[in-house]
C-alpha cells in the first residue's frame, strides 16, 4: 500500500472516533452531571456499553451500580493509573493531555455511587506527571467545594510493582501493605479500600465516561461493534513506522490494523501487551480486535520477520518471573519454570517434548492462580509456543 | 443464622453462611488437601493446593477462601482438579530442597505427605530451591530457606498469634522469601525463639536446632553422669510423637523410656517448679510488703519469668519494665543450678562430670540454657535442651516400643513433685500454684476454691483476670488484710504486648501477672508435637489437670524434697544461696543489623 493510501485509511479510522482527545469544557459537563440524579448517570453509563479499558473489559455500568448499591458510610473512587503492561503507554498520554477528563470521570463516578474521596494511583515511573495531577486535583477540589459537592481528590504514587495494577493489589498498596492481590470474593465494589465499597477504573474508562455524558450514550454505542462498543486508545509499538498513541474504533480485524501500522513485513502482533495473545500473520484476517476476538488493554506490539519469537517470549517470562507478586504457587513458581524450561529446551538440556509439559503447566496456571497475572500467562506462552514452536525449540 | 445449601461431589450439604467450601467439605467428611491453611491462622489462599472445580466457573476455586454459596456445585476430585493439584505440588517440590531422609521434619512434613498422596514427581520441573545456607545463628531455631514453600504460615503465626513479626515475606516474584528485618540472622532480631513457627511450618524450613547426637554422645561416654529433667507439659505431649492420641498422660512410660535410653538419673523439672513457687511466691509477698507496708517504690505488678520466649521478648520490646519481672530463674535453670551443686554434693558426684539434659516443650529453652548468666553452679547449668519431639525421635531411634513399656517412677532426690508443679504446663498453672501456696502462707488456710481448683485462672482466653480477697490473715501479714489480690494470666505474646502496654502506661490494676509466650502455655509450646490446634491444646490441658488431681500432694510448699532442700542446703526462700543459684537478672537487648557494610544498632 502506498503511504498516501495508508494515511487516508488511518484518517478515516480516526474520524470514526474522536472522543478522547477532543477538547471539551469539562467544568460544564461536570456542572451539568452534578445536577442529575445518580440513577440517570448509572443508566447512561450502562446503556453506553462502556467496558473496562484496562483490558479485562468488565462492564463499567455494572461495576458502578454494584458500588452504588453497596452499603457503607464511606465509598471511594480510585483511578488506576498504574499503567505497567509492557507495550502500553496510552494512559500516560491521556493523563498528560487530558487530566481534566480523567478527574471529571472520577467526579461523575463519585456522584453516581456516593463516594466522598477519590484517589489517582499513579505509576511510580510516571512521577513526572505528579505535579501536574496534584495541581489539577487542587483545582477541582476548589471547584467542588464551591459547588458544595463533598468529594476530595488525592494523588498516590505507586512504587514500581507491576502487580499493583491488579485492583486488589493496588488497594493493598494504597493501604501501605505489600502489593499482593486479595482473595476474591469480596470484590472491591463491596469491600475495597479500607474495607469500603470502592470503584477502581482505568484512566481511559474514566475519561470516556465524561465523553458519554457530553456526547450521549447513543453516540458512544454507535462506534465499534455489538460486543465491543466505543472507541479505544491504542499504544502501538514495535516494528511499525507509525508507533504512538491512537484512538481507533474497536472491532477492526488485525489485517486492517497491520495494513496501516505494520511495516509490510509483519510476522506477528502481540495484542494486549505481554500478558496478551500473540497472533501470527496467518490469522490476521480472521482476528477481530475486541472482546469478540482478541481483547486488549490497548497494547499492540508489532513484530517483523527479523524478530526471534524465542527472545520475545523469554523477555516476557523474565518480566513475569520478577513481577509476579510471589504469593501463590502457580504464578510464583510457574513463571520461573516456564522461563527455565524454555531456556533448557533451547539449549538442549530438556527434550522438545518438555515444551508440552510447559504448555500444560501454563494451562494449570491459568485455572489455579490467584489473580489475573498468573491466569493470563497462558496467553503469550501458549500462543507463541503454539504458532512458533520451531523458533522456540531450535 | 442463615444457611446455604450446595452440592459437593453431588452430595447435598447445608452449612452456615460465611463458611468456606473447605468447611462444607469437612462437614461431609471429604478431606480437601491444604498446605497454607492452618486452623490457628487467618486464611491466605496462596498455596492453591486446595483448588476445587465449581461448575460454571472458568477457573478453579481455592476452597479455603471461597465462601460456600447457595446452589454451588463443587467437585473436589475430578481429573481437572487432580491434575492441577499434582502440578502445584510438583511446582512446590521444585522450589523445595528434598532432603527427606535427613530432615528433622520427615514424617511430619505436610508437603512430603501430599506429594506422596498424589504420587508427584519431585523432578518434574527444574529444581529452583533457594541456595543460601541455613540460618544457624539462633541456638533454638534453624531457618532453612531451601526448604521453604512460601506458604507464610510462619509469617502469620508470628504476626497473628505472637504480634512479633520477626518473619515477613520480602521481595517479589522469583525472589520472594520469608526473611527477618534486613535479612539479619534470626538470633539478632526481635525473635522470641518461641518456635510457634516451627510448629506450624509444613516443611523442614523451620526446625528446632537439634542436640540429639550430642546427648547420645554424652550417654555413651562412661566418664559422664547424665541427668535428665522433664518439663511438666512433656508428659501430656510426648505420646503424640509416638502414635498416641492427644490428651494422654504418659509420665510413667516416659520415665521408663528415659531410663532405657541410658540416662543415669531421670529427674523431674516439676521439682523445681515447686521450688519456683516457693521463691516466686515469697518474692511476690516481699514486694507487696514493700509497697503496702513500707510504702516503698517497688515495681508492681510482678510478672512471671518462667517462659524464656517471653523473657527475650520483653528484653527487646519493654526494657523499661524488666524490673517488673520476677528475678526467679525458670524451673529448668533452677534445676540445672541445683543439680550441679546440691544434687552433686548429696550424691557425691563431681559436678564437672555431670551432663545436665532437659526435655522441654519449648525451643526458647535452648536459647535460655545458652544465656551467659546461666552458669551459677560454676558450670553450664543445663548442657543440652531437647524438645518433646526430639525425645520422641530418640525413643524411636532406640527401638523402644513405647506403648508396651511398664510405668516407672522418677529417681530420688529431685524427682518428687506436686500437682501444683504439673499445672505449670498450662496457661494459668503458675498462677494457680502460686495462689495455692501464697494464700496458705498468708492466711494459714487452703485457697478458697473447691478441691483446690482455682477455676477463674484456667481456660483458653488470651488474657484472663481474677482476684482473691485476703481475709483473716495471719498477724505477720496484717498489712494484707482485706486486700483484693488482683492477678492476670496471659498467653501468646500478642496478648502479652497488650498487657505490658497497660503496665507501661501506668494503668495496670494487677499485683501479679503470669505470662507464657505460647498459646495455651507450655502445652502449646514450640517444641511440642506437630500438629497443633486449639482442640489438641485443650486435650493436653485437660490431661495436665487430670495429672494434678491424681497426685497426693497438690501444693508446692508441701513437697517433702523441697522442704529437705531448704533445710539442708538453701536455708530459706530468697536467702543468700537462693539468690546466688535461683535468681537472675535481665538485659536490655539491642537489635543489630548489617546494612551497607556497617553494623547498625536499634535502641
Amino acid at each position: 500500500m502506498k503511504s498516501e493510501e495508508i494515511s487516508r485509511r488511518l484518517a478515516e479510522l480516526e474520524q470514526k472516533v474522536t472522543l478522547m482527545f477532543k477538547s471539551i469544557d469539562c467544568t460544564k459537563v461536570v456542572g451539568d452531571v452534578l445536577m442529575e440524579c445518580p440513577e440517570t448517570i448509572l443508566s447512561k453509563v450502562t446503556s453506553s456499553g462502556l467496558s473496562g479499558r484496562g483490558g479485562a473489559g468488565f462492564p463499567t455500568g455494572i461495576k458502578w451500580k454494584g458500588a452504588a448499591e453497596a452499603e457503607g458510610g464511606m465509598k471511594y473512587v480510585i483511578c488506576n493509573a498504574d499503567e505497567g503492561e509492557p507495550g502500553t503507554f496510552k494512559d500516560r498520554q491521556i493523563l498528560h493531555v487530558q487530566p481534566d477528563k480523567v478527574i471529571s470521570g472520577m467526579i461523575i463516578c463519585a456522584h453516581a455511587i456516593g463516594a466522598r474521596e477519590g484517589y489517582i494511583y499513579l505509576r511510580g515511573e510516571y512521577n513526572f506527571l505528579l505535579k501536574k495531577l496534584i495541581s489539577r486535583c487542587e483545582y477541582w477540589n476548589d471547584y467542588l467545594k464551591k459547588k458544595g459537592f463533598d468529594f476530595t481528590l488525592f494523588v498516590r504514587s505507586g512504587s514500581g510493582a507491576y502487580v499493583c495494577g491488579e485492583e486488589t493489589a493496588l488497594i493493598e498498596s494504597m493501604e501501605g501493605k505489600r502489593g499482593e492481590p486479595r482473595n476474591k470474593p469480596p470484590l472491591p465494589v463491596t469491600s475495597g479500600y479500607k474495607g469500603c465499597p470502592t470503584v477502581i477504573n482505568n484512566v481511559e474508562t474514566l475519561a470516556y465516561t465524561v465523553m458519554i455524558m457530553s456526547e450521549g450514550p447513543e453516540y458512544f454505542r454507535s462506534i465499534g461493534t455489538k460486543d465491543s462498543m466505543g472507541g479505544k486508545v491504542f499504544s502501538i509499538s514495535g516494528d511499525s513506522p507509525r508507533k504512538g498513541v491512537y484512538e481507533l474504533p474497536l472491532g477492526m480485524t488485525l489485517h486492517e490494523f497491520v495494513d496501516i501500522f505494520g511495516d509490510g513485513d509483519t510476522k506477528a502482533v502481540q495484542v494486549g501487551g505481554s500478558s496478551g495473545t500473540c497472533v501470527p500473520r496467518k490469522h490476521f484476517a480472521d482476528t477481530i480486535i475486541g472482546f469478540e476476538g482478541v481483547p486488549t488493554g490497548g497494547s499492540m506490539i508489532i513484530f517483523n520477520s527479523s524478530r526471534s519469537m524465542y527472545h520475545v517470549l523469554r523477555n516476557y517470562l523474565e518480566f513475569f518471573q520478577e513481577e509476579s507478586c510471589g504469593q501463590c504457587t502457580p504464578c510464583r513458581v510457574g513463571c520461573q519454570q516456564l522461563l527455565k524450561g524454555l531456556e533448557a529446551i533451547k539449549t538442549g538440556k530438556r527434550p522438545h517434548s518438555y515444551l508440552d509439559k510447559l504448555r500444560s503447566l501454563a494451562i494449570t496456571m491459568s485455572v489455579s492462580s490467584k489473580c489475573s497475572l498468573g491466569q493470563s500467562l497462558v496467553n503469550p506462552f501458549n500462543s507463541i509456543t503454539g504458532h512458533f514452536r520451531e523458533e522456540v525449540c531450535y | 443464622m442463615k444457611t446455604v445449601s450446595l452440592r459437593i461431589n453431588d452430595i447435598p450439604v447445608t452449612i452456615n453462611e460465611g463458611a468456606t467450601i473447605l468447611d462444607a467439605a469437612k462437614k461431609l467428611g471429604i478431606r480437601i488437601p491444604t498446605l497454607c491453611h492452618h486452623d490457628d491462622l487467618c486464611v491466605s489462599g496462596n498455596c492453591r493446593v486446595c483448588v476445587v472445580e465449581q461448575k460454571g466457573a472458568k477457573v478453579l476455586r481455592a476452597s479455603c477462601v471461597v465462601p460456600a454459596a447457595e446452589g454451588m456445585q463443587i467437585y473436589t476430585n475430578n481429573q481437572k482438579v487432580r491434575e492441577a493439584r499434582r502440578a502445584i505440588l510438583e511446582l512446590l517440590l521444585s522450589e523445595h530442597k528434598s532432603e527427606c531422609t535427613s530432615c528433622l521434619k520427615s514424617g511430619l512434613c505436610e508437603l512430603q505427605a501430599l506429594a506422596q498422596e498424589y504420587l508427584s514427581d519431585g523432578n518434574a520441573y527444574i529444581n529452583i530451591a533457594d541456595q543460601t545456607p541455613p540460618d544457624i545463628s539462633s541456638p533454638a531455631i534453624i531457618k532453612d530457606d531451601s526448604k521453604c514453600i512460601r506458604c507464610l504460615r510462619c509469617v502469620r503465626t508470628c504476626k497473628e498469634l505472637q504480634g512479633v513479626s520477626a518473619l515477613w515475606s520480602i521481595n517479589k516474584g522469583n525472589r520472594t522469601k520469608v526473611a527477618t528485618f534486613m535479612e539479619t540472622p534470626l538470633h539478632y532480631v526481635v525473635c522470641a525463639t518461641c518456635g510457634q513457627c516451627v510448629n506450624r511450618c509444613p516443611t523442614g524450613a523451620l526446625t528446632e536446632r537439634t542436640y540429639i547426637e550430642d546427648v547420645w554422645r554424652a550417654i555413651d561416654d562412661p566418664e559422664k553422669y547424665v541427668v535428665v529433667q522433664t518439663a511438666p507439659s512433656v508428659r501430656v505431649g510426648l505420646g503424640e510423637t509416638l502414635g498416641i492420641e492427644p490428651g494422654e498422660v504418659v509420665t510413667g512410660k516416659m520415665v521408663a523410656a528415659l531410663k532405657r535410653l541410658g540416662f543415669d538419673s531421670v529427674l523431674d523439672t516439676d521439682f523445681t517448679a515447686d521450688l519456683t513457687i516457693m521463691e516466686e511466691g515469697t518474692e511476690l509477698l516481699t514486694r507487696l510488703a514493700s509497697v503496702l507496708k513500707e510504702k516503698k517504690e517497688v515495681p508492681i505488678p510482678m510478672v512471671t519469668s518462667c517462659s524464656p520466649g517471653w523473657i527475650k521478648f520483653i528484653e527487646h520490646e519493654f526494657p523499661s519494665l524488666l524490673r517488673n519481672l520476677s528475678t526467679c530463674k525458670s524451673p529448668q535453670q533452677m534445676f540445672g543450678a541445683i543439680v550441679k551443686t546440691y544434687y552433686a554434693q548429696k550424691k557425691g558426684i563431681d559436678p564437672s562430670k555431670i551432663i545436665s539434659v532437659s526435655i522441654m516443650p519449648c525451643t526458647a529453652k535452648k536459647f535460655e540454657a545458652d544465656r551467659p548468666e546461666m552458669k551459677s553452679s560454676g558450670f553450664k547449668d543445663v548442657d543440652y535442651v531437647l524438645t518433646t519431639r526430639e525425645l520422641g525421635h530418640m525413643i524411636r531411634q532406640a527401638g523402644i516400643n513405647f506403648e508396651r513399656l511398664d510405668e516407672e517412677g522418677y529417681d530420688s532426690l529431685m524427682g518428687e513433685s506436686t500437682g501444683a508443679a504439673v499445672i505449670f504446663g498450662a496457661t494459668g498453672g503458675v498462677m494457680e500454684a502460686a495462689l495455692r501456696t501464697a494464700y496458705e502462707i498468708v492466711t494459714g488456710r487452703e485457697v478458697p476454691f473447691k478441691n483446690l481448683n482455682v477455676e477463674p485462672v484456667r481456660g483458653m482466653d488470651g488474657i484472663k483476670a481474677a482476684s482473691v480477697k485476703l481475709e483473716g490473715v495471719k498477724t505477720e501479714w496484717a498489712f494484707l488484710e482485706g486486700v483484693e489480690l488482683k492477678v492476670a494470666i496471659v498467653h501468646g505474646l500478642i496478648n502479652a504486648r497488650k498487657v505490658m502496654e497497660q503496665v507501661e502506661g501506668g494503668g495496670s490494676p494487677y499485683h501479679f501477672i503470669e505470662i507464657m509466650a505460647c498459646p495455651g502455655g507450655c502445652i502449646g509450646g514450640g517444641g511440642q508435637p506437630i500438629p497443633t490446634n486449639l482442640e489438641i491444646r485443650k486435650k493436653r490441658t485437660e490431661a495436665i489437670y487430670r495429672a494434678d488431681e491424681a497426685l497426693p500432694t497438690r501444693k508446692s510448699h508441701e513437697n517433702p524434697e523441697i522442704q529437705e532442700l531448704y533445710k539442708d542446703f538453701l536455708g530459706k526462700p530468697l536467702g543468700h544461696r537462693s539468690h546466688e543459684l535461683l535468681h537472675t537478672h535481665y538485659i536490655k537487648r539491642e537489635i543489630e543489623f548489617h546494612a551497607k557494610g556497617q553494623t547498625n544498632k536499634i535502641r
